[in-house]
C-alpha cells in the first residue's frame, strides 16, 4: 500500500470491531445453548448461565441417551436422509445431463417443464390432499418423492455438465458408446466434485427438514429427529413427568431443551468445516446461470 | 420429430422418471387447486365431489381474519426485505476491504453456519435466547430492567423474526456478492485511483456498480417471494397469544385446511397466494428489464 489516507485506516479499524461483533453475535446463542445444556436448574432458572456451565451435571444428557424414543427418531432421520439422497441424487443426474445436451429436440419444453415449478407450485393442501391420496403417510416415501428433485440443484448440475468438454463424449460416440455408456464411464467420473456437492446438498436438506415428518407420520416411532425436537420446543411433549417434583425431573425440566437441541445439532456442526466450502462453490455454480 | 426420438432414444429415455416425478408431485397439485372451486370431501375424490364456483374465494374475502394474516404477510415479508436484502450487501462490501486472509475466511465460515442447520433447531436457540431466564432477559436484568415474555408478547413478534432472520441469513447472503466482486476488473479501480479517488469514491464509482446486476438480480428474487415469508419459522415460533402479528397466510391456510379439515377453503387461500407470487416475480422481472436491463428472462 503506498499512500493509506488517515480516514481509510480508522474505517479499517471500525471494520474489523464491526465483523469481530459479526463473529460473536453469531457464535453466541450456539456457545450459550451448550453451556445451558450442562447447568443446574437453580443456575439456569435464575438467569445466571451465559458463556460457560454453572453447576455443572449430565443428568440431562443421560436423561435423553437413554430415552429409546430419542435414538429411533435419530435411526430415523439416518434411514430417510440416506434414502431420499440416494433417489434424488440419481433422478437429479439423469435430467440435468438431458437438459445439457444443448442439441437435443425439444429441449427447452424439458427445462420449462422444471423451472416453472420454481415460481408457482401447487401449495400446501393439493400436496398434502395428493400424499394422503396415494396412500404414502406414515411412509418414508412421503418424505421422500414430494421433495426428489430441486430445481436449484437440477440447474447447477445442469450447468456443470455444459461446461464439459465435448469432445470426450463425441469421440466415446465414435467408439460405439451408447448414452448411458458414456453417462456412466466418461461423464460421471469427470463430475465427481459436483456430484459430492449435490450429495451434500441433498443430504443437509434431508437431514434438517422437519415439516414433512410432522404433517405426514402420525406415529411418533416414525418421526424424524427435528420432529423430536419440535414437539419438545412447543411444549407438545416435556420429556418428563410434570407431576414429578424429584431434584432430577426438575434439571431434566430446566435443561432438555437445551441437551436435545445440541445433540440434534451435533453431527451438522461436526461435519461443516469440511463441507462448507462444496456448499460455496456449489452456488456459485448455479449463480452462472440460475 | 420420430428420427430424432430413434436417434436420442437414450438420452429421452433418462427424463421419463424426472417427468414423471414432475406431473405427479408438481403439476398434479397445480391442477389439484380445483378443489378450490369444487367441494372437496376428506378421504374423498383428490378433485373434489362437484363444482361451487367461486364461493370459498368469497368466503375469505369476507372472513376479517384472513385481512389480519394478508397485513401480517406484508407486514412481516415487508420488514424482511428491508433487512434481508441490503445488510448482505453491506457485510460483503465490508468483508471485501479485509486484507488479511485467514481473518476473511474465519468471519465468512462463522456467518455460514446457521444456514447449515434445520429450522427446528434455529427456532429452539431463538426460543431458549429469549426466555425468561434465558440471556436476553439476563441482559434486561443486569441494567436493572424487568424481564420480557418475548414468546408471550404479540407486540415483540414482528422484531423477533427479522432480527433472528437477519442473524440466520445474512452471512449466506454475501456469497454471491463476494463473487461479483472479485470479477470487477482491478485496471478500474487503477484508473479512478489516476483520477484522484479515495476509497470512498472507488466503492461508490466501481465496486457498487460492479455488483449491480447481482443486486438487481436477488431483489427481484426476493421480491417475487416477498409473500412467502418463513412459513415453517412462524410455525415453530407462534403461538395463539401472538396470532395477532405472526400469524400469516400460509401459517393460516395450515390451520384451517389441515388442522380444522375446511381444504376447499384453504385451498383457495393457497391459490390466491400463489397467484399473488407468480405475479410479483414476473412484475419484479419486467420492472427491472425495462429500467435496469437486468432481467432473469
Amino acid at each position: 500500500m503506498v499512500t493509506e489516507s488517515r480516514g481509510y485506516r480508522v474505517f479499517q479499524l471500525v471494520n474489523g470491531i464491526v465483523l469481530t461483533a459479526v463473529v460473536l453475535v453469531t457464535l453466541f446463542p450456539f456457545v450459550n445453548i451448550v453451556a445451558r445444556s450442562f447447568s443446574g436448574e437453580q443456575e439456569i432458572r435464575s438467569g445466571q448461565v451465559t458463556l460457560w456451565p454453572k453447576g455443572f451435571n449430565t443428568t440431562t444428557y443421560e436423561k435423553v441417551m437413554s430415552d429409546a424414543l430419542f435414538w429411533t427418531n435419530y435411526r430415523n432421520t439416518v434411514v430417510y436422509t440416506v434414502v431420499a439422497t440416494v433417489i434424488a441424487l440419481f433422478l437429479t443426474t439423469c435430467y440435468a445431463y438431458v437438459l445439457s445436451k444443448r442439441q437435443l429436440r425439444g429441449r427447452s419444453v424439458l427445462v420449462g417443464v422444471a423451472v416453472f415449478t420454481m415460481f408457482f407450485n401447487g401449495g400446501l393442501i393439493p400436496n398434502y390432499v395428493l400424499v394422503s391420496a396415494l396412500g404414502l403417510r406414515n411412509t418414508l416415501w412421503a418424505i421422500v418423492l414430494p421433495n426428489a428433485i430441486s430445481v436449484f440443484n437440477l440447474l447447477v448440475m445442469k450447468a456443470f455438465f455444459e461446461s464439459l468438454p465435448t469432445e470426450l463424449e463425441e469421440a466415446a460416440a465414435v467408439d460405439g458408446s451408447g448414452t448411458y455408456g458414456t453417462l456412466l464411464r466418461i461423464v460421471l467420473p469427470l463430475s465427481k466434485a459436483v456430484l459430492a456437492t449435490m450429495l451434500l446438498f441433498y443430504a443437509v436438506a434431508f437431514w434438517n427438514s422437519w415439516f414433512a415428518g410432522f404433517l405426514y407420520m402420525d406415529k411418533q416411532e416414525l418421526f424424524p429427529v427435528t420432529v423430536y425436537l419440535r414437539n419438545l420446543i412447543a411444549g407438545a411433549t416435556s420429556g418428563t413427568d410434570v407431576t414429578a417434583t424429584s431434584e432430577a425431573a426438575l434439571q431434566i425440566a430446566a435443561s432438555i431443551q437445551a441437551v436435545t437441541i445440541v445433540l440434534t445439532m451435533l453431527p451438522i456442526m461436526l461435519v461443516y468445516p469440511f463441507i462448507q466450502r462444496f456448499f460455496v462453490s456449489g452456488v456459485m455454480l448455479g449463480a452462472v446461470k440460475g | 420429430m420420430l428420427q430424432s426420438v430413434r436417434r436420442d432414444w437414450q438420452l429421452y429415455s433418462l427424463a421419463v422418471l424426472p417427468l414423471v416425478f414432475f406431473l405427479i408431485f408438481r403439476y398434479l397439485p397445480m391442477i389439484g387447486n380445483v378443489i378450490a372451486f369444487r367441494r372437496y370431501e376428506p378421504g374423498g375424490d383428490l378433485f373434489g365431489e362437484y363444482w361451487v364456483g367461486l364461493r370459498y374465494f368469497r368466503m375469505f374475502l369476507d372472513d376479517p381474519t384472513f385481512w389480519q394474516v394478508f397485513t401480517n404477510t406484508i407486514v412481516i415479508g415487508g420488514l424482511t426485505l428491508l433487512f434481508c436484502f441490503p445488510l448482505p450487501i453491506v457485510l460483503a462490501l465490508l468483508l471485501n476491504e479485509v486484507r488479511t486472509r485467514w481473518l476473511k475466511g474465519f468471519v465468512q465460515t462463522v456467518s455460514y453456519l446457521p444456514h447449515f442447520l434445520s429450522i427446528v433447531v434455529i427456532a429452539g436457540l431463538i426460543l431458549q435466547t429469549v426466555s425468561v431466564d434465558g440471556v436476553i432477559n439476563q441482559g434486561l436484568r443486569a441494567v436493572g430492567q424487568d424481564p420480557v415474555a418475548f414468546i408471550q408478547d404479540p407486540g415483540w413478534f414482528r422484531t423477533l423474526y427479522v432480527s433472528s432472520e437477519v442473524w440466520q441469513t445474512v452471512g449466506w447472503g454475501t456469497i454471491l456478492y463476494l463473487a461479483a466482486l472479485t470479477t470487477i476488473d482491478a485496471d478500474l479501480y487503477d484508473q479512478a485511483k489516476v483520477d484522484g479517488a479515495n476509497r470512498w469514491r472507488q466503492t461508490w464509482h466501481v465496486t457498487l456498480p460492479g455488483i449491480r446486476p447481482t443486486m438487481i438480480t436477488l431483489l427481484i428474487l426476493n421480491i417475487g417471494t416477498f409473500l412467502a415469508v418463513g412459513f415453517e419459522k412462524i410455525l415453530l415460533l407462534y403461538n395463539p397469544l401472538t396470532y395477532g402479528t405472526a400469524d400469516v397466510v400460509s401459517t393460516y391456510l395450515y390451520r384451517v385446511g389441515i388442522v380444522s379439515g375446511s381444504f376447499s377453503y384453504a385451498a383457495a387461500i393457497g391459490l390466491f397466494e400463489s397467484l399473488i407470487g407468480l405475479a410479483l416475480v414476473l412484475g419484479a422481472n419486467t420492472l427491472s428489464r425495462r429500467v435496469a436491463g437486468t432481467s432473469l428472462w
